[in-house]
């Protein structure tokens, strides 16, 4: 190839850098089965963890017998918090402050709770041997209901906190009460309803579901008693927090625990906690002196590790009759299930629930949470989303429609009257937040006019009158929604988890031939950070991205990094990249000039080369320069490509997008049909499109799971409803809608590469906007707020109480 | 417990092997035989991602006993490429069209696909949709497992597929 000719059109597109449709490289082994996730890894020796679960939601334990089961062959220990207590291992720190039991300490607190682990040779004598594990329990009250947990006779759920009446986060109410959060002004926000013309108030449930990725939480450790390292392979998303955090549990050195996040198949914040399934396995290894393994089935997944929202939201917007908001209210009860085990930074209780202004100009508002203890599984974690950003952007989303249809407005139109204006960017919320940039009134307008709104709204006037007149029994819903994420967390001044600073980091190492291994503290779970991250720094360093290797998950080679959720990776790790890479160009620039005999001030970069400045063809690619940098380098200067990046951001990013969806309902059966939905997403400076429309997509089918029907509900005995894929929603491809994708791009200011992250906003965005297309064909019936989720026995419910089937 | 004798041939290869009566098809093949491209999402035969193709049809294999499969013609994804390392136009097709983001339930996915297109050479969307309604997939919403799917279909067809990937 002659690096002369070759115009630069056709050098950049060797490079297959940011903006293109690169194939992934991750694709060439997860279509023939060479993948390597964690059940996958077998070991010699290597046994088997499985757990006795608590058949009760609340009870006292009063014996455990493990005799039977300990004198079947096969079986090698019975581990419980007996065992555990003189280590101090009963109990572990969850992310939120609070601590959570990792076998049950003479109580249970939920349904499934872990209550014993069997070490067993292999995984169907550890599930013979559960069943010869007595339990004796005295039941005792339960509570399932969040708005019951404070009443003034409730059971205390808590024994170990009985006598603390402070929490990590401030003054506890009540013996079931975590804390009360409160952000915003109050006096002047109560001042404003108080003289408001238009109030709403309404109960926005979003209810209790899970993220429920294809592959459970698993593990295998693996101690090593005569070099006293300890070895976990796990489903992290966060494998350097594990390590930090093993450390500190285990007391074991944290250079000699190595901890390998390997393929990893979903993740949607369920692999972001440390579950009793570790702690076990890392404990039963230290004991037994060989390797344990673990590997959840599905009903112990959706039935004990990490919820998600459980959030009741009580929400209120004051307007003029025109249609301006000027102030919101929130208060919402929050359930946490039995520990607090919320995934979120440690400051933050609610996560980024002060997100709930949206995408408006509201002046005033105030926000208050109160956490509750319930006799149901921890978690609250953030299922494919921001920390409570999915929460918060349903309240008000759904407040601006309750707002519009009592002002007889179009909810369109008020968006865009109270929508941020573009000149207004970088925009201080009322409850604090900088938003970076955007341009919401064009994003809007876009998606109506992709969508042709007005004559969605004609047509379905028509067919409400068709309907009135009992010429059709069919209900037609438009769903619009515009959202505001704020992701990428954060800026160690003010996120932290367990005291480290959210940075995260990227490693860059050029081989003397030109290659590139880069590594970061990220851990892709199917985001595609293999195919990504090197299209970012062959745009940078104009190396063909085939040239370089990504490398995440193992914490020996890779530098120490917060890891990958709340839509971070990108805004964090990506910026961490292009920095570090940045870094290395600056040296590559001084090694060119070097070689060109001119000053450095003299050449400049040109795709995948400095060449001098006039002279083009004068010039050294960066293959050369890599070359030079092992044998020929300016006098004085050390050898060696390569840089390192600790990106702490300066501020979140906050992608954002308009979507519609166009819906018809069934009366008579209650059966939703979605006729088209369409999704405008910005975030900012698109790495690769393909990727990205493949998370919206995904995004959105999570999106119509959660707000049509998927749902982990109890009964009232605290019994968990649902936890097997016979009841738990998951929409197959003839249900999942067809969806249509748009973009505009507004790059972030704050960002090396103007990126923002985009693979949660479908689902911040795609919930609200469902919901909205159901309430809002009942809307003209009064129907008043309809909650989530919207299946077809509750839709026929609402129909049925509206008199519609009389 | 006492096991069992059983022979098979999984990816044109014969093997055969003592196994106990209740071991899962998916487990024997994972563990015993060290196929780990099948894997397990459920427990209850609802998502699909341990789909095999046995004696040309479908099977999920977590709820199909090995000793079920004495004397079964098995191919797993591990045996879809050609002998030379070519990849099958299904796993091409995944691949072009972006069909596939954390690759779990990919191998149950081809297979299933492999067996559809056995069955129905040239589908139709919502054929294929209904075709796949048994596997289960948390990524990618199936946009563009159908493309990939249609891809692999054109190309077994001879008529090269248009389209790009969303």
């Amino acid at each position: 190839m002659n690096e002369m000719t070759r115009t630069q059109a056709e050098r950049a597109e060797v490079l297959q850098g940011m903006g293109c449709k690169r194939k992934r490289t991750e694709d060439i082994r997860f279509t023939q089965g060479r993948g390597n996730y964690v059940d996958d890894v077998k070991l010699p020796g290597m046994l088997f963890g499985d757990f006795v679960r608590s058949s009760h939601a609340h009870a006292r334990i009063k014996s455990i017998d493990a005799s039977k089961a300990l004198a079947l062959p096969g079986v090698k220990a019975v581990l419980t918090a007996a065992d555990l207590k003189p280590l101090n291992l009963h109990y572990m720190p969850t992310l939120a402050g609070d601590v959570a039991a990792v076998l049950a300490d003479e109580k249970v607190l939920f349904q499934n709770q872990e209550i014993a682990f069997v070490v067993a040779e292999d995984r169907y004598i550890a599930a013979d041997a559960i069943e010869l594990v007595d339990v004796e329990y005295e039941a005792l009250p339960v509570v399932v209901d969040p708005f019951q947990a404070m009443a003034p006779d409730a059971p205390l759920l808590r024994e170990d906190l009985k006598e603390k009446r402070v929490g990590p986060h401030g003054e506890r109410k009540h013996y079931n009460h975590i804390f009360n959060w409160q952000v915003g002004d109050k006096p002047a926000t109560d001042a404003v309803f108080a003289n408001a013309e238009v109030v709403t108030k309404d109960l926005f449930t979003y209810h209790r579901t899970h993220p429920s990725p294809l592959e459970t939480c698993q593990c295998v450790a693996s101690m090593d008693k005569v070099k006293g390292e300890l070895t976990i392979w796990g489903t992290f998303q966060a494998p350097h927090v594990v390590r930090t955090v093993v450390s500190l549990l285990s007391g074991i050195a944290e250079h000699k625990i190595h901890v390998i996040a390997p393929d990893i198949g979903g993740g949607f914040g369920n692999k972001v906690g440390v579950y009793p399934g570790y702690v076990c396995s890392v404990v039963a290894s230290i004991v037994l002196g060989v390797p344990v393994k673990w590997v959840e089935d599905r009903m112990e997944n959706l039935s004990t590790t990490s919820f998600a929202r459980d959030y009741h939201m009580t929400t209120e917007l004051a307007a003029t009759k025109d249609g301006k908001i000027l102030a919101m209210r929130i208060h919402v009860l929050a359930d946490h299930g039995a520990f607090d085990a919320c995934a979120d930074p440690s400051k933050w209780p609610a996560g980024f629930m002060n997100i709930c202004t949206g995408s408006y100009d509201i002046p005033v508002a105030h926000l208050e949470v109160d956490g509750v203890y319930t006799n149901k599984a921890p978690g609250g974690v953030a299922y494919r989303c921001s920390f409570r950003v999915t929460e918060a952007v349903y309240a008000i989303e759904r407040a601006i429609e309750v707002l519009a249809h009592r002002l007889g407005m179009d909810s369109a139109d008020l968006r865009m009257k109270n929508f941020i204006k573009p000149e207004q960017f970088p925009y201080h919320s009322a409850l604090g937040w900088e938003y970076d940039s955007g341009n919401y009134h064009f994003a809007m307008q876009k998606a109506m006019d992709a969508v042709d709104y007005s004559a969605l709204r004609s047509e379905q006037k028509e067919k409400q009158e068709a309907f009135r007149r009992g010429e059709t029994r069919q209900l037609m819903g438009v769903g619009v929604a515009f959202f505001t994420e704020i992701v990428g967390a954060g800026p160690s001044r003010n996120c932290d988890i367990l005291g480290v600073g959210m940075f995260d980091s990227a490693e860059i190492r050029i081989h003397p031939t030109g290659s590139i291994v880069a590594r970061m503290g990220t851990k892709s779970q199917g985001q595609g950070h293999e195919t990504t991250y090197a299209q970012i720094i062959a745009t940078e360093l104009g190396i063909p991205a085939d040239d370089i290797t990504i490398e995440e998950g193992n914490t020996d080679t890779a530098p120490y990094g917060l890891g990958t959720y709340g839509s971070r990776s990108t805004p964090v790790a990506g910026a961490a990249t292009a920095v570090a890479a940045r870094k290395i160009r600056a040296k590559a620039q001084m090694i060119a000039a070097h070689l060109l005999e001119v000053s450095e001030y003299d050449v400049e970069w040109d795709i995948d080369r400095f060449r001098v400045k006039g002279l083009p063809e004068k010039f050294k690619t960066m293959k050369e320069i890599a070359w030079a940098a092992y044998n020929n380098l300016p006098p004085g200067m050390e050898p060696g490509l390569e840089a390192v990046n600790y990106y702490d951001p300066p501020n979140m990013t906050y992608p954002f997008g308009a979507y519609v969806c166009v819906m018809d309902i069934d009366v008579d059966t209650g059966v939703a049909k979605t006729r088209r939905f369409y999704a405008l997403d910005d975030c900012g400076t698109r790495i690769n499109p393909m990727i990205i429309e493949g998370q919206v997509h995904g995004g959105l089918t999570e999106a119509f799971a959660v707000s049509m029907g998927q749902e982990i509900s109890y009964d009232a005995q605290g019994n968990v409803m649902g936890a097997s894929f016979m009841d738990f929603f998951l929409p197959t491809a003839v249900e999942t809608p067809k969806w249509e994708t748009d973009f505009t791009v507004t790059p972030s200011p704050h960002h090396p590469i103007g990126a923002k992250g985009v693979g949660e906003s479908p689902h911040v965005g795609g919930v609200p906007c469902f919901s909205n297309a159901v309430n809002d064909a009942f809307a003209f019936l009064d129907a008043g707020h309809i909650q989530m989720p919207h299946d077809a026995w509750r839709l026929w419910s609402v129909a049925d109480r509206l008199g519609l089937h009389a | 417990m006492s096991k069992v004798h059983v022979k098979m041939t999984i990816n044109g290869r014969a093997v055969e092997a003592l196994v106990e009566p209740r071991t899962l098809l998916i487990h024997f093949l994972r563990e015993q035989v060290g196929l780990t491209g099948a894997h397990i999402g459920c427990d209850t035969s609802h998502c699909g991602a341990c789909t095999v193709d046995l004696n040309a049809i479908s099977v999920k294999s977590c709820t199909f006993f090995a000793v079920q499969a004495n004397g079964a013609e098995i191919t797993t994804i591990e045996g879809m490429a050609s002998p030379d390392g070519a990849l099958h136009p299904l796993q091409e097709g995944f691949r072009q069209m972006h069909g596939l983001q954390c690759g779990y339930c990919t191998p149950g996915m081809i297979m299933r696909a492999h067996r559809l297109l056995k069955e129905n050479p040239n589908p139709t969307e919502d054929e294929i949709r209904s075709g796949i309604s048994g596997n289960l997939c948390r990524c990618t919403g199936y946009q563009n497992i159908v493309k990939s799917i249609q891809y692999a279909a054109a190309t077994i067809n001879g008529a090269p597929y248009q389209e790009a990937a969303e």
